[in-house]
């Protein structure tokens, strides 16, 4: 028995020891204080006022005990925009507002509605939580949902942001965010219009050109996209890498929405949509990988054996950039060259069909107690054009600022990473093309998303088009059940 | 199955007791292998680079990068904190565990110690409910710790560990055979009070019970990913991060790091096999003591 | 056991208020709440925020429906009935050679003329992958078996095999981790039982001539009956419970064809929106194991090998 009591309290005392020294000591007590569980080291915050260089620190990890005026609380589904915040924001923000105020990042997955079940959850709480959220991002795919009701506030009359703030922004990007009474709930530091970007070691290789104008030509519409995708499999390279990297294409393009009156109805294109992919995944001109898996990153590489991706502004800097070098670009950019893995051999065209992909809007929340800060935030990250002209280039996001985006294009703007291309101009060209009127609705993260996965059996073989369909209109169901199929 | 069938065997010569020999060994070897085999392969990609395809047999260079970023700053606000869900997972597990396994004993005490009328009913309600599946209740339950606003607390996932009819049979069989009424007889004669003789008695009893139940319960707790799931949001335990590192392949995948992943799920179990490690025989020995014994 | 009891009576009663306190609270108001969402037409629309200042806006509840909650979750539309299939067939994959390869193991590590070494270490080794998490060995194999991963590269160079886009590929990994998960376990208790099999029976056979299939045959099995019968039953209503591991391989799709996708899963994606109809599924679970349970209870009541419960079923 004494051996066992040894054993045990050995046993124990490594535990602790695995979990304090994984902990670092910020659980300094483990006591039965179960709200101050861990990570409550939010000692570090102390050093504002320090201008740029002090950023992650001033995290504020743990919320418990802290004063939620003293807290920009803010709810996301990835470290975007909090990139975006810390580069661009921090250094020009107001530092009087911010004086003793600490920010917090609540990060929860978009995928399978996580993200929304989540800050619901918090939003139907929140008359009668102590800490209350000052801003919640959105996306396209569910934006409608949250301009309508009241979780989000007014940017004009209760944040306090003028039309004369406003004016350099696209207009679609404030349409979306414009509820019934004309009230704008959000705005947003991007735009996101479609380009299509392909690999121009393999563009010289089957069409004798990397030049844009000319390969342009060669995908201008589905017919000759699909042309080419047949030039391109007798090399063994696949057009796009899989099955969801048209979807955008055809989805942007519909002429009503997912849901109009609680029914949920199949847009023609979204069929058309299906019967290209079908067409593509049987004649081998996809590589049947699914967005963003490993394969598909896998195709970015130089010699990935896949044409070309479709994206939006955001997908360089996030996706394609990183997953082509075979170097991590470092921070002085020294490494940032022809040579290093695809680096300046991706060139863009519009590709077959305008469309947009994604886009990210700040809302202030109804119960924000900073709205102060929240204004400063908007007006600095989605107004201000010097800063939006920095996050162009800095990031090679496209900012929703026509008057920083004129300013580049007019300065000469090369892209070093497109081969010194100058895509500002055909983005700028896309983004007034967007209209997004009817065409959104507050479930279509769900639809979207149900309706790739189930189609997914159909491409593979698994399934009928039919039982793929029957599948997703169960599946979508659960999710929105008062909606009829 | 023949070859397993000679259970005591006939005279069979010694060649063919050699052939079984090599056959259950390599068998074993082969299934040792495969229990291995997950393991070997997760500490291998904890020490490869970022993206990761096709297999490894062997050990990269990237160990100190991936520990270097999985408890960078970065990592943090992507992940949540990657030490806060150590804390949590702790937190969690040790309380529940060391609830449930409290408070079987003295439920287990209170029904083999004592005689009331409600005994028995007490005895065949719990043998009853303890196959209804958490997940039948679930819906209610999420619901009602909606109501109570205990979402996103560690509370729901800590006091109903009091109620575990698992351990509470474990822990009455257990006493059957290891606890002897004379113990708390005498006890009483010394004018022990009820509540001190189960503490200052028969606790010490009952240790190796507390052993193997509470290392379950406490794995249980720690792998759990159902309940944690439903109920918490920013509070994350390690199977919730590790789902966040797997949707961060899709919501973000310029950070998306296999080798990040793959240490931390080293590190997510390691101490649960080190403290397997440590109790095997006790555990072992616990798992066949439920099985036959009476 | 005969006890002289004076009036102790009542530390009885109070030594049992904290179990049934919290089990109050926390299983059967849950439970009983279930029980009557099923019964309710009561839906959320979650493409509605919350109102702030009227959460329960978003809330569609036409209060009492009968038993259609029920018929929709019997439909082909509600799922159930294909997903308990699923959940079954899974199920089975892992558990056949699961109890094929403990029972050789048992009788292996049980016989006394074998006499194998490193009985401790092979037990613990086997017993070792129950103790981790089943989502981390889900997201190794996960990436192992995806098209063009490693199991790809190994066996076919990147060909075309990508076994988790099979209706029975995928069924077969998540079979397979539940197999490794088990085994372990299910062979000590297996081992247990044979151990307390009287070894004269074995040494009269032997007498009689019996060859050591018949032995196999017609004493072990006959005397384990009992905890065979346990093992089987406690592991499916573990495999009802079924969550982590097709979570993991098969994503939100729940797999090809959704072949992945299991009782439990519908409870959670739709427990934000469906509520009538997720608690009709809930109370279905609920009869399920609540009929397993029962017939655990017999089984063990009615031998006198008297099997016994070690550990929560498997999830």
């Amino acid at each position: 028995m004494a051996q066992l009591k040894k054993v045990l309290a050995g046993s124990f005392a490594v535990m602790m020891a695995a979990t304090l020294m994984a902990g670092c000591g910020d659980s300094s007590s483990s006591t039965a204080d179960t709200n101050s569980a861990a990570g409550d080291n939010t000692s570090k915050a102390a050093d504002e006022s320090k201008g740029g260089e002090a950023v992650a620190a001033d995290n504020a990890e743990s919320l418990d005990g802290l004063d939620s005026a003293k807290v920009v609380n803010i709810y996301c589904w990835n470290t975007e925009f909090k990139d975006r915040f810390e580069k661009y924001y921090w250094p020009n923000r107001d530092t009087a507002l911010w004086d003793g105020v600490k920010y917090h990042f609540e990060v929860n997955t978009n995928e399978g509605n996580v993200y929304q079940t989540k800050l619901d959850e918090a939003l139907s709480t929140q008359a009668n939580d102590a800490m209350k959220i000052d801003i919640f991002l959105v996306e396209a795919d569910y934006a409608l949902k949250y301009v309508n009701g009241t979780a989000a506030s007014d940017v004009k009359a209760t944040i306090g942001l003028t039309d004369d703030d406003l004016k350099d922004q696209y207009k679609y990007t404030k349409d979306v965010m414009t509820d019934a009474n004309g009230v704008l709930k959000g705005v947003s530091w991007q735009a996101t219009p479609g380009l299509f970007l392909y690999n121009a070691v393999y563009a010289r290789d089957v069409f004798g050109t990397d030049e844009p104008d000319k390969i342009q030509a060669e995908l201008s519409d589905w017919t000759k996209f699909e042309a080419a995708a047949a030039k391109l499999k007798e090399k063994g390279i696949a057009i796009v890498s899989g099955f969801d990297d048209t979807y955008r294409c055809y989805s942007n393009n519909v002429s009503a929405p997912w849901v109009t009156d609680n029914k949920i109805t199949i847009d023609p294109k979204l069929t058309e949509w299906v019967e290209q992919t079908k067409k593509f995944t049987d004649a081998g001109y996809n590589n049947k990988t699914g967005l963003w898996d490993d394969n598909w990153k896998a195709g970015q590489k130089i010699d990935g054996k896949t044409f070309g991706y479709f994206f939006s502004t955001w997908g360089i800097p996030f996706t394609l950039l990183p997953n082509t070098v075979n170097e991590e670009i470092k921070d002085d950019g020294s490494n940032a060259k022809v040579g290093n893995g695809g680096y300046g051999e991706w060139r863009a065209c519009p590709g077959p069909q305008a469309y947009f992909w994604g886009g990210t809007w700040i809302c202030g929340c109804a119960t924000a107690d900073n709205n102060d800060i929240v204004k400063d935030i908007m007006l600095k990250l989605t107004c201000n054009a010097d800063i939006m002209a920095s996050i162009t280039e800095g990031e090679q996001d496209y900012t929703n600022n026509k008057t920083a985006i004129k300013k580049l294009i007019d300065g000469g703007y090369k892209n070093d990473f497109l081969g010194g291309q100058n895509h500002l101009a055909l983005l700028t060209e896309a983004a007034e093309k967007i209209d997004l009127s009817n065409k959104l609705s507050a479930y279509d993260q769900g639809c979207n998303e149900k309706f790739q996965g189930a189609m997914k059996d159909y491409f593979l073989g698994n399934s009928t088009y039919d039982e793929a369909l029957a599948k997703f209109k169960t599946d979508v169901k659960q999710v929105y059940s008062n909606l009829e199929v | 199955m023949p070859r397993s069938a000679d259970v005591v065997g006939e005279s069979t010569g010694q060649t063919s007791l050699l052939i079984r020999r090599i056959i259950a060994y390599t068998v074993l070897v082969a299934l040792v292998i495969i229990s291995l085999f997950p393991f070997y392969l997760l500490i291998i990609n904890a020490t490869r680079g970022k993206v990761q395809s096709g297999i490894e047999w062997w050990f990269s260079d990237n160990l100190s990068n991936n520990f270097k970023n999985l408890f960078d700053s970065d990592a943090r606000s992507r992940y949540g904190n990657i030490f806060a869900s150590f804390g949590y997972s702790f937190l969690i597990s040790a309380l529940s565990c060391a609830l449930s396994v409290y408070f079987s004993a003295l439920t287990a005490y209170s029904i083999h110690v004592y005689d009331f009328k409600l005994k028995k009913a007490a005895h065949t309600f719990i043998l009853l409910v303890m196959m209804v599946p958490t997940q039948a209740s679930a819906l209610g339950f999420y619901r009602l710790m909606k109501n109570f606003g205990l979402l996103d607390s560690v509370i729901p996932l800590i006091i109903p560990s009091i109620a575990a009819p698992a351990v509470y049979f474990f822990m009455k069989q257990y006493m059957e055979s290891s606890l002897p009424l004379e113990i708390v007889e005498a006890a009483r004669i010394d004018g022990c009070g009820e509540f001190r003789t189960f503490n200052s008695i028969v606790l010490p009893i009952l240790k190796p019970a507390f052993a193997v139940q509470g290392i379950f319960t406490f794995v249980g707790a720690w792998n759990n990913y159902f309940m944690p799931r439903m109920i918490l949001s920013s509070k994350k335990t390690i199977p919730l991060v590790l789902q966040a590192m797997k949707s961060e392949i899709a919501g973000n995948p310029q950070v998306a790091d296999a080798g990040v992943m793959n240490l931390y799920m080293v590190l997510a179990i390691l101490p649960v096999v080190v403290v397997y490690l440590i109790l095997s025989k006790y555990i072992i020995r616990g798992i066949a003591l439920g099985a036959v014994k009476g | 056991m005969k006890k002289k009891s004076i009036s102790y009576a009542k530390w009885g009663y109070i030594f049992l208020i904290p179990f049934f306190v919290a089990y109050l609270i926390f299983a059967v108001v849950p439970l009983v709440q279930t029980f009557y969402f099923s019964v309710l037409d009561y839906k959320v629309d979650t493409g509605m925020a919350p109102d702030i200042f009227n959460p329960d806006a978003n809330v569609i509840n036409k209060g009492f429906c009968g038993l259609d909650n029920f018929k929709f979750a019997l439909s082909s539309e509600g799922e159930f009935l294909r997903c308990l299939g699923n959940t079954a067939i899974i199920w089975l994959i892992g558990f056949i050679p699961q109890i094929v390869v403990s029972l050789i193991l048992a009788v292996w590590f049980t016989d006394i003329r074998l006499k194998l070494k490193a009985q401790g270490f092979f037990k613990t080794v086997i017993y070792l992958p129950n103790v981790i998490m089943a989502s981390a060995i889900s997201l190794l194999f996960y990436t192992l078996c995806i098209r063009n991963g490693a199991l790809d590269t190994l066996l076919n160079k990147g060909s075309d095999l990508a076994i988790t886009e099979k209706v029975w590929g995928a069924r077969g990994v998540v079979g397979f981790i539940n197999f490794i998960m088990w085994y372990g376990n299910t062979t000590i208790m297996l081992m247990a039982a044979i151990m307390g099999i009287d070894t004269s029976l074995y040494e009269s056979a032997q007498i009689d001539g019996a060859s050591p299939t018949q032995t196999f045959w017609k004493i072990t099995i006959p005397l384990i009956k009992p905890i065979l019968a346990y093992v089987l039953i406690t592991s499916m209503i573990g495999g009802l419970q079924m969550f982590d591991v097709p979570q993991f391989i098969g994503g939100n799709q729940a797999g090809p064809k959704g072949s992945l996708k299991t009782v439990v899963m519908i409870i959670q994606n739709g427990k934000d929106s469906a509520i009538g109809s997720v608690g009709a599924i809930s109370v279905m679970i609920f009869i399920i194991s609540a009929i397993l349970g029962f017939l655990t209870l017999k089984v063990m009541s009615d031998n006198s090998g008297k099997p016994k419960k070690k550990k929560p079923a498997r999830k």
